[in-house]
């Protein structure tokens, strides 16, 4: 055993010096390319962050402080203005559309993807096709319908649009993870004596939860961040934070360190749920390549 | 434990097309090892997988232990399957995958251990039963596989190009171990490879399909003796049968500018059939060599020498005007070099004839 081994070492060594040498230049670049996008995309989030600990007054020098007294003041004034109904609305409608998204995306996804109906290629494009309209020109006969049921100012409202915003790409997004399973897996199953459920459950669903953990997170911050139709179809009782934020915008008056302190505010829970996700997200969006 | 019958099944699988298994017609005894070979697309996997309940029966009925399939579900059998993948459920334990199948059947959980660890004992796989599979080697996996498999204590074991996942040497050992498990067992078992050699030396039976037909099904022996047609002649064995379409003359046939005698008996069994040529089908064992110029035999010329100890294979063509390419096998160290004239003779007589228009024995 010993002889081959030490004989094939340095060819192989060899064979792997040429390349990495090469590959050393291009990754470096890569890496300065890495860092400078992503300071690009930091900067202005910690321009953001740092803003919200300032007075109103240097939040406007220019160029900006970079050293000064930090303080709460800010925040104190965001919640003395009463973010927290606000917040507890997104909560909701966030966490109830995302669960709904999953639980009817995941039987959708399986339908198309490991016992694919007829005609799939033209059930995905529909789904697909549902977010080519542009929010804007849905609203008004949106406005109308919810009007007239009666549900203005309801987060119900909320949570239904955000189901139905978020499950095209949730289905999509599922099926593609729902792809990558063998389905040898589900014949498997079958044959030891599971039922579809069963199989579904126990073999399938620990498969894919990474893609499902990415898929979440995707829909979390997609309705956590909606803006368009909370701004119209809600007022007083079920506005989520996006409004409570735009609220800060006057027309007279220092604004831009109480807006950036809520806007912390508002970014904080995405950045946790982000957190919280990082492990099984890295997997999910890197399922291919892992399995 | 139970017979397994394929009766007249087919699946096609785009309607119109040529049926991927055509009529099948096979009776598989109770407790029996038969392999299923073939060439790539053959219809082995589809047959298998109409056994198993993954693929539907279109016409025609696979009977289990007497009960017809057709509209049973896979689970509702009593078989178990090992893939080529081998289809581990890679969330699980190698002791969960492998007690999966008897938590699906209400097993007690003390139970589903103690059968765990027996089958792990006998695969070798105690110290495993913790890991994930994708910590295990290839053949660990196969293993673990065949454990799952196993546990069960189904009806009907079915396998599917199991081996083809290993190296060479674990091929030829865990090929052994199955054979030897499964008459253990006592288990019917439906195998399926494209592995001439594994089909002879696995199974009690092999079955061989070609374009979705059954060309024939008997036991190894009997395949290798007595083709029923000039594919199954050139299917198996290795190296393949010299397989020669000639003219029938007066003594025999003729080859080339020399003429072969035949036996009597084979000579009757040519015009019985009253053909006027023949495909000859002759073994590379089947041919004595001797030195050019003694007058007997056809003249060829060597062109490669396989030299592998126990014995060696010539590689030559016929002095016929048309090179046509013939094997022979001879003793090892038989000095003969690239190059040489020889001159072959067939030795035996149980020649293979078969029809040059049917392809059918003679
Ligand atoms: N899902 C399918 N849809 C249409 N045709 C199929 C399908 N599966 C197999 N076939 C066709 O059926 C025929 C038999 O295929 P099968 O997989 O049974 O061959 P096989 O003998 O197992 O070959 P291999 O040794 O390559 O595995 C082939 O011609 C194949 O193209
Ligand atoms: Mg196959």
């Amino acid at each position: 055993m010993a002889a081959p081994t030490a004989e094939r070492a340095p060819a192989a060594r060899t064979e792997e010096l040429a390349p990495a040498k090469k590959g050393k230049v291009g990754s470096s670049l890569l890496t300065v390319l890495a860092w400078i996008v992503g300071i690009g995309f930091f900067f202005p989030i910690l321009w953001m962050v740092l803003t919200a600990f300032k007075q109103e007054a240097d939040a406007y020098t220019s160029p900006p402080k970079l050293f000064f007294t930090p303080t709460l003041e800010q925040f104190r004034t965001v919640f003395d203005a009463g973010i927290g109904p606000y917040l507890l609305n997104s909560l909701f409608a966030t966490v109830v559309s995302t669960i709904l998204v999953l639980a009817l995306a995941t039987p959708a996804a399986f339908a198309v993807s490991l016992r694919p109906v007829k005609k799939v290629q033209d059930v995905l494009f529909f789904f697909i096709s549902t977010k080519m309209l542009p929010v804007v020109a849905a609203i008004v006969p949106i406005y109308v319908v919810v009007n007239n049921v009666g549900m203005l100012d309801n987060i119900w409202t909320l949570i239904i649009l955000y189901t139905a915003m978020n499950l095209p790409i949730a289905v999509w997004m599922m099926r593609s993870f729902f792809q990558e399973v063998p389905k040898e897996l589900l014949e498997a199953a079958s044959m030891d004596g599971a039922s579809l459920a069963r199989s579904l459950r126990e073999v399938v669903l620990p498969v894919i939860s990474p893609g499902m953990a990415a898929t979440a997170l995707i829909c979390v911050i997609f309705a956590w961040n909606e803006f368009f139709f909370a701004v119209n179809l809600t007022a007083a009782r079920a506005a989520t934070v996006p409004v409570f934020l735009v609220g800060f915008i006057t027309s007279e008056g220092l604004y831009f360190a109480k807006l950036c302190a809520a806007a912390t505010l508002a970014a904080l829970p995405v950045v946790i749920a982000g957190w919280i996700a990082q492990n099984k997200l890295v997997q999910g969006l890197s399922f291919g390549a892992v399995k | 434990m139970a017979e397994v019958e394929f009766d007249q099944a087919s699946r096609i699988y785009t309607a119109g097309a040529k049926p991927a298994v055509n009529r099948l017609d096979l009776e598989i005894e109770d407790g029996e090892f038969v392999v299923l070979v073939g060439p790539s697309g053959s219809g082995k996997s589809t047959a298998l997988r109409m056994l198993a309940g993954l693929e539907e029966i279109d016409g025609g009925q696979i009977r289990i232990g007497g009960r017809n399939m057709v509209g049973v579900p896979s689970r509702d059998r009593d078989i178990a399957m090992v893939f080529q993948n081998y289809a581990l459920y890679p969330n699980k334990t190698v002791g969960e995958n492998m007690a999966f199948p008897l938590k699906m059947r209400g097993v007690p959980k003390e139970e589903r251990a103690s059968k765990v660890r027996a089958a792990a004992e006998i695969l070798g796989l105690s110290e495993y039963l913790d890991r994930k599979p994708r910590a295990l080697s290839g053949g660990q996996r196969q293993r673990v596989a065949m454990g799952r498999a196993i546990v069960r204590e189904p009806q009907v074991f079915l396998m599917d190009e199991p081996l083809s996942n290993l190296d060479a040497k674990m091929r030829v050992s865990t090929r052994t171990e199955i054979a030897a498990m499964q008459r253990r067992l006592g288990v019917t078992t439906v195998y399926v490879t494209h592995d001439q050699v594994e089909a002879m030396t696995m199974g009690d039976r092999v079955a061989l399909l070609k374009d979705g037909e059954l060309q024939q099904f008997a036991t190894p022996a009997e395949l290798y003796d007595q083709p029923a047609n000039a594919f199954v002649a050139g299917f198996i064995g290795s190296p393949a049968m010299n397989l020669f379409t000639l003219p029938v003359s007066e003594q025999g046939v003729r080859m080339g500018s020399s003429e072969l005698a035949l036996p009597r008996s084979l000579r009757s069994r040519i015009s019985d059939a009253g053909l006027s040529t023949v495909q000859l089908g002759i073994r590379p064992e089947q041919w004595t060599v001797g030195a050019d110029g003694n007058g007997s035999g056809v003249k060829a010329q060597v062109d490669v020498v396989e030299e592998l100890g126990s014995d060696a294979f010539l590689y030559a063509h016929l002095d016929d005007g048309e090179q046509t390419p013939v094997v022979v096998r001879t003793s090892g160290r038989s000095g003969a070099r690239r190059g040489d004239q020889i001159a072959l003779t067939p030795t035996s007589e149980d020649l293979h004839l078969f029809d040059p228009s049917t392809g059918e024995r003679v």
